[in-house]
């Protein structure tokens, strides 16, 4: 037994901002859910499943998730399901029910305000509660130990770090056409650390945002795509593993549950033109183009990547959503998208999207 | 459409911290610290784990069912990776700069998360050697260390004798966040309308329905409202229980009612309470209006409840769709 | 019905209580997935991947509480999934694991779901007060007990049926040695004189808190046909959602709920429910619900829900009985409510549910809703294949 359909990301749209601070989530979502939705060429009712990722804690209620569902318009009721996940898992969810044939087509979403709390604080209540919470390791101090001990491995530099982070924002300006200082590497390198070796500049930004892509099968695929001129971004494969938790358990320097999920996903069939990957840190574009075994040659992150925009539960969605961009528009040929959840790597999912027809 | 935006603090805490029953395993673990020792366990591939668990962390098999499977190990122990905090924050356990580091104890195979107290960043190493600190009043709990110190400081002494000989079974978990939440933009206009003793709706569109409070989207189709529209302050229960215990700290007394409510004007019934009449009289089809706070403003406690208007019952078929 | 078959081959439940002091989180999941992997006669290693569901995480405290507990369900190094969707959840996450193998992607899933409740209080983690929101004036009573309201105004019903619900399940718990509560004293004057808390409805016609957990292993067919004991086969799942507020909804008789039921019939081959299924589990939280989604699900036409109730049709020795197990009524942990219904659903169609087995069952319907009755899971299993 195998996965046998084939699925494509047909559209994709999303939103962010350092803070929303006037529409509430719903507000937010629902032009982005809009845009996906028409850009898809498929009529809203015509959506075979809908599936979202979100997190209760990010405003501290229960149930978010219930209210965003009047951004998507559920009547006459729909076939619906929802992650406690970033919204890259709720495509892979989409992509099973495909598989399983019941559907042939999906709208996936992901919401998550940032401006509303403090992630780095709500997201330290993953922590095994027994015996690390007490501690109230906060986010950016977890993602440090993993950063040195991918240092003190590899004898990798802070420079190695502040690198990547300036790289992102160039890319950044060029994708969203604005100048930039010539000197960004150093002047990241300045800035005092906030968790050594950590400074501001190799840490995701709190934003708020959401995202929406609709996934289509075999030859509704090609139809919708052919409409718009595009070619469907098929995604020939994907896959998603997750480690023990327990930080003092694992090798912090090495993404083991990556590579495993890449090898599935048959990540190394062929050469890889983008990577969009979910890094929340500078350093673990370090660790994931390992665990991934890019070449020098892939582009990494031409978006920016969550290092400029990473609204939570959304921008491991917004990865995908960014590579399948670069596949339908034609820039890249075979494209990887990765997205993670978890403290330090836990839990990472692999997409290989590709433009030519199976 | 509003530029000004409501915004309203927001604490979520669980009144005294939640209660967790953490078992015999992590029970064995925080009993331990309580008694100034670090207890790890043995599995079944001879590598000695701390913090113990139930279970192997790899094949997921049970994992310290017996006595000999548990090991006391360090005290001292060794940094496998730190990161220094020189700014702490409110939450973190030392108030002053301090490291947060991977430590394993001596004769153990993995780390545990804690702090070293180490005064300066300088004295931090990825290898150095530390010791636990203990506190003098333990209770079982991660936080019986007060901190690691480098061995060479010699700073740390032995634990003082243990509180109690109960083995640990409970323990407290506080957990405070706190949040800045937006209403959005139609909800927003709807609470400044209270204000001004207005109940505004928003209309899907032309002829369409009404919508109190307005959310900005027709939730069957997901696009925005567009027309804002006055309702009420009138309307009809259209059904209602009646709550004989003191759940609402808006309620006049109890026994009250809690009723829905469909207001003139408006497609969509709203919570409300029903008073200033006996809880037995109130039924289905009963015309209220809205009863304004003496002090009114952008809040839901503007209206305090419905009262009856007097008028004649609304016939069931006039508001048999909203329910 | 879509996809590669798939079957349950292996069932497993904690003991319901208020409060399980003898375990910690790691010790309830493990609890009931142990039990399932034994009684698939499976360990750790056979599973291919983990399907996790739960209610909100502020019951106990920890975001994405799965993270942490991913290993303690031998998921190292394997595929995880979350899922959360209100009080249906317990129903949506076997759903998910049944799809990972009717996609063909794997062949024995894991799935788990749990609550445990006890360490706040489900009252405070169900209606959080937020900004800006109204306040849920009552607690859920306040929520459901207008709608009942409403209900009992439009069916016509006598006052006297929820309480008979109310007894019928706490005797069908007595033959649970898991359920949570166990009355065998009740009667209809017991709760007839318990307290009214949301008039019409009485203390003992709403649902306990429980500390809980349940588990399932799912198969693709190969495993299944090789399985020691009888396998559940899927013979449909649906799942349906519509908006919590909108114009006109029908809060009663959802149309979520109908067209759910309609669409799992169809894969199922069920043209008349009461007829077809031998017995059915049912979310059934708050008493009145039972003769509501008696006719949501077309077991009786619209209006004629109670007489079935009232004619012991749904009882354990009635022609078709509804949640023999004692139901959400008896044994509560809101995220596993719903998986338990589709555990026991198909514990019967597997000759495995003993002292409340339905003698040859043979084919049993697994239902979950939750939120304001706008989410909705079901399943149709049977000892035969689809």
């Amino acid at each position: 037994m195998a996965p046998t359909r084939e699925v494509a990301v047909v559209s994709y749209a999303s939103w962010s901002s350092p803070a929303e601070l006037q529409r509430n989530e719903v507000e937010m979502l629902m032009p982005v859910v809009a845009e996906a939705v028409a850009d898809s060429g498929l009529p809203r009712e015509e959506i075979g499943f809908t599936v979202s990722g979100s997190c209760d804690y990010l405003i501290g209620a229960p149930f978010s998730f219930v209210s965003a569902l009047d951004a998507v318009g559920a009547w006459p009721p729909i076939r619906e399901s929802h992650v406690e996940m970033d919204a890259a898992w709720a495509l892979y969810e989409a992509w099973i029910q495909i598989q399983k044939g019941s559907v042939d087509s999906a709208l996936v979403y992901g919401f998550g305000k940032a401006s509303s709390g403090d992630p780095s604080e709500i997201f330290t209540l993953q922590l095994d509660p027994y015996t690390v919470g007490p501690l109230w390791p906060d986010t950016i101090s977890v993602a440090a130990l993993q950063a040195r001990a991918w240092m003190d491995r590899t004898g990798g530099s802070e420079q190695d770090l502040v690198e990547v982070g300036a790289r992102s924002l160039r890319n950044w300006a060029w994708a969203n056409g604005v100048d930039l200082e010539p000197d960004a590497v150093d002047v990241l390198l300045a800035q005092p650390t906030i968790a050594s070796p950590l400074r501001p500049g190799d840490i995701a930004p709190d934003t708020d945002g959401c995202a929406a892509i609709v996934l289509a099968a075999d030859d509704l695929a090609r139809e919708l795509a052919a409409r718009r001129d595009l070619r469907p971004a098929w995604i020939t494969g994907i896959d998603h593993r997750i480690e023990p938790q327990a930080l003092g358990l694992r090798d912090l320097s090495l993404s083991t549950s990556t590579t495993l999920a890449a090898l599935t996903a048959g990540l190394a069939d062929g050469p890889v033109d983008v990577a969009e990957l979910h890094t929340q840190f500078s350093h673990e574009e370090h660790i994931l183009r390992e665990a991934l075994g890019l070449e020098d040659g892939t582009n990494v992150n031409p978006s920016g990547g969550p290092l400029q925009a990473n609204p939570p539960m959304t921008a491991g969605l917004m990865r995908i959503g960014e590579a399948a961009a670069r596949v339908m528009d034609g820039e890249a040929g075979r494209a990887v998208a990765h997205a993670t959840s978890g403290p330090c790597l836990q839990q990472n999912l692999v997409c290989v999207l590709e433009g030519e027809d199976a | 459409m509003a530029d000004e935006v409501l915004v309203q603090h927001h604490t979520l805490e669980y009144p005294g911290g939640y209660t967790r029953t953490v078992g015999p395993v992590i029970g064995r673990y925080l009993t331990g610290l309580r008694d100034g020792r670090l207890v790890a366990v043995r599995l079944a591939d001879g590598r000695v784990m701390i913090p113990p668990a139930e279970y192997d962390p790899v094949t997921g098999d049970d994992a310290g069912e017996s006595d000999d499977d548990f090991v006391e190990v360090g005290p001292a122990g060794v940094v496998t990776s730190w990161t220094w905090i020189s700014e702490p924050r409110e939450k973190h356990p030392l108030d002053h700069p301090f490291a947060f580091a991977l430590v394993r104890p001596d004769g153990a195979d993995t780390a545990i998360v804690h702090v070293v107290d180490s005064g300066t960043e300088h004295a931090m190493h990825t290898g150095m050697r530390v010791v636990p600190r203990w506190r003098d009043e333990r209770v079982g709990s991660t936080l019986d260390i007060e901190a690691w110190v480098p061995e060479a400081t010699g700073g740390a002494s032995a634990a003082s004798p243990a509180s109690s000989t109960e083995p640990v079974t409970t323990m407290s978990s506080p957990v405070k966040l706190e949040y800045d939440i937006g209403a959005g933009l139609a909800a927003t206009r709807f609470l400044l309308g209270l204000a001004q003793r207005r109940i505004l709706g928003q209309r899907t569109g032309p002829g369409g329905e009404v919508y109190v409070p307005p959310r900005g989207s027709d939730p069957k189709t997901g696009t925005p409202t567009v027309d804002e529209v006055e309702v009420g302050p009138r309307g009809v229960v259209t059904t209602f229980c009646v709550v004989n215990l003191p759940f609402s700290p808006l309620a006049p007394e109890v026994p009250y009612v809690c009723a829905q409510i469909l207001l003139d004007g408006a497609d969509i019934a709203l919570f409300g309470l029903v008073a200033d009449m006996p809880a037995a009289d109130v039924r289905q089809g009963l015309r209220v209006e809205a009863v304004w706070a003496d002090e009114v403003g952008p809040t839901l406690e503007s209206i305090k409840w419905y009262r009856p208007t007097g008028e004649p019952d609304a016939a069931y078929d006039s508001y048999k769709e909203y329910l | 019905m879509s996809g590669e078959r798939v079957a349950v081959v292996g069932v497993g439940q904690t003991e319901h209580r208020a409060v399980r002091t003898d375990v910690s989180m790691v010790g309830l999941i493990r609890e009931a997935a142990k039990r399932a992997l034994a009684d698939a006669d499976m360990t750790w290693t056979d599973i291919d991947a983990v399907v996790i569901g739960k209610a909100p995480d502020m019951f106990e405290g920890v975001v994405m509480p799965e993270l942490f507990l991913a290993d303690a369900l031998g998921a190292a190094g394997k595929p995880m999934l979350r899922v959360h969707t209100a009080g249906s959840v317990g129903g949506s996450t076997a759903i998910v694991a049944a799809g990972l193998v009717q996609s063909g992607v794997h062949e024995r899933v894991l799935t788990v779901a749990f609550e445990k409740q006890s360490e706040s209080d489900a009252m405070w983690a169900l209606t959080v007060p937020t900004p800006f929101q109204a306040p849920l004036v009552a607690g859920a009573g306040g929520y459901f007990a207008p709608i009942i309201r409403a209900y009992m105004q439009r069916a016509d019903a006598p006052d006297d049926i929820g309480m008979m619900v109310a007894v019928k399940d706490r005797l069908n718990a007595i033959r649970n040695p898991y359920a949570h509560l166990k009355l065998p004293d009740i009667d209809m004057k017991t709760v007839e004189e318990s307290p009214m808390l949301w008039e019409p409805l009485r203390y003992l016609e709403t649902c306990p808190s429980s500390d809980g957990a349940c588990a399932m292993v799912l198969a693709s067919e190969r495993v299944a046909d090789a399985a020691a004991k009888p396998p559940a086969w899927v013979q449909g799942t649906a799942w349906r959602s519509e908006p919590t507020l909108f114009a006109r909804r029908d809060q009663v008789n959802p149309q979520a709920g109908r067209d759910c039921a309609a669409d799992v019939y169809q894969q199922a081959g069920i043209t008349n429910p009461r007829a077809d299924f031998d017995c059915a589990e049912v979310y059934v939280p708050f008493s009145w619900y039972e003769p509501m989604w008696l006719e949501n699900l077309g077991f009786a036409e619209p209006g004629d829900g109670w007489k079935l109730t009232q004619s012991g049709a749904t009882a354990f020795d009635g022609d078709i009985p509804w949640n023999p197990s004692g139901g959400v009524l008896s044994s509560n942990p809101i995220g596993a409510s719903g998986m338990l219904r589709f555990a026991e659903a198909a514990n019967q169609v597997r000759g495995a549910a003993g002292e409340h087995q339905v003698e040859g069952a043979r084919r049993a319907l697994g239902h979950a809703y939750g939120g304001g009755s706008q989410f909705f899971a079901m399943w149709v299993v049977g000892a035969d294949k689809p």
